[in-house]
């Protein structure tokens, strides 16, 4: 029988790819070929065509869209309108990202959480959140053994839990203590908030929120909470966070670790 | 001496072939009639390629998927594994939707029958959130699959 079976079948013509469909020829030969085996040989290819454009526009949009490398999301939290009681922001990351209410509390995971400081010489407290702080140079990236540990291109530091074997060195090497491991396995996760037993999460930065134009969940509930935090796209001059930072003292915590965090802290 | 031990191999051999060989088509034919073929739960919606493509494909395109979104960010992919398990969500008795955990699931119906364990629901919901995400879900598959129409509509040499 000869690869795309043209005699017989009657249907391999144009449809199963013989030479005008290169780059997805095997895949449409290997479709037809069981079709015709099957005996439904001219069904199969009349619909091969659809087929073989649909994983190219898969793939030829993926390039046009996508995390943008000209962006570097961040954000901007200013500490003096961050309440000490206040955890609207780590409520609304619980809602909208599924990790609230474990069933050892010891072991939940923690994407954000609120800090407490307190200059032991003034007596004077603040509270800030902190969350995975989406490093330009993240260390997390560079311990990883398997490449789970990534930074997309718009700056956006996630775990590809794909690739994750909940080693755990990334929660050894973030200064900030901003991954949890899940220890329990877990049913009806959010749906575009995948996490599971045996990987490391953190913050996304609610990625699939950014992805649609969107501020993240703890931004969106501090605006009518407190107002303390900014977020936006740090190399854009004429975003509001970027002109935040470029006229106001702003910093980053440990900043002297060389690890360039994408948020930044007013007042702290 | 070495010329009767090779004869005598030879035929053990090809006694060994005929007989495994007759036990095999008895076996095959045994597990044929033993085990029921999976009944498939009907799908709502519209799919992105016809069966015989997805039965054969669905674990490379999930792939393609997975990786243009994580890594690339990209969300615009027609194919994706809450699509897949808002059209073949199925209902039990009671009318909820059931999980993984249930045999029902449309995904257990076949990797049941082939033995092939897929470790998806580990991290990914099993079903839809609610009826109403279902919806929505469906609307917005159905913008896609328009785009994607579109897109072949004019892209066919």
């Amino acid at each position: 029988m000869s690869g795309c079976g043209t005699d017989k079948t009657g249907g391999c013509g144009g449809g199963c790819g013989c030479g005008s469909a290169a780059p997805s020829a095997e895949t449409a030969i290997d479709a037809g070929r069981r079709a015709f085996l099957g005996g439904a040989g001219a069904v199969a290819v009349t619909t091969l065509a659809p087929t073989v454009t649909l994983i190219a526009y898969g793939t030829s949009e993926a390039q046009a869209a996508g995390a943008d490398p000209a962006k570097r999301w961040g954000l901007l939290i200013d500490i003096s309108k961050c309440a000490d009681g206040c955890t609207a922001c780590v409520t609304a990351c619980k809602t909208e990202n599924g990790w609230e209410g474990g069933a050892d509390n010891q072991q939940d995971s923690q994407w954000i959480r609120k800090v407490s400081l307190r200059d032991p010489k003034s007596g004077v407290t603040r509270s800030a959140p902190v969350m995975c702080q989406h490093c330009a140079l993240p260390p997390c990236v560079d311990v990883c053994p398997t490449g789970a540990s990534m930074k997309r291109a718009d700056g956006i530091v996630l775990v590809d839990k794909h690739r994750c074997i909940g080693c755990r060195y990334c929660m050894m090497a973030c200064p900030y203590k901003a991954r949890s491991f899940v220890h329990h396995e877990l049913e009806d996760q959010k749906p575009w908030a995948p996490r599971g037993v045996g990987t490391v999460e953190s913050c996304t930065l609610c990625v699939h929120r950014v992805d649609r134009g969107e501020a993240p969940a703890c931004v969106s509930a501090c605006a009518t909470a407190g107002g303390a935090m900014l977020f936006g796209d740090l190399n854009d001059p004429g975003s509001e966070i970027a002109k935040a930072v470029a006229s106001v003292p702003t910093k980053q915590i440990r900043g002297d670790l060389g690890v360039d965090p994408g948020v930044r802290y007013r007042n702290l | 001496m070495t010329r009767r031990s090779n004869l005598a191999t030879l035929l053990l051999f090809l006694a060994t072939l005929f007989t495994g060989g007759l036990v095999g088509a008895a076996t095959g034919s045994a597990i044929e009639s033993a085990v029921a073929a999976p009944a498939i739960p009907k799908a709502e919606g519209q799919c992105v390629a016809p069966p015989e493509v997805m039965r054969r494909s669905h674990m490379t395109m999930l792939k393609h998927t997975r990786d243009v979104t994580v890594r690339e960010g990209d969300r615009k992919t027609a194919e994706g594994l809450t699509a897949c398990i808002t059209c073949h969500a199925v209902k039990d008795a009671s009318g909820a939707f059931v999980s993984i955990k249930s045999p029902q699931h449309f995904c257990r119906a076949c990797h049941d029958y082939a033995a092939v364990k897929v470790d998806c629901f580990e991290c990914h919901a099993s079903r839809p959130l609610t009826e109403k995400t279902a919806e929505a879900a469906h609307a917005a598959s159905s913008a896609d699959l328009a785009a994607l129409a579109a897109f072949a509509r004019e892209t066919r040499p």
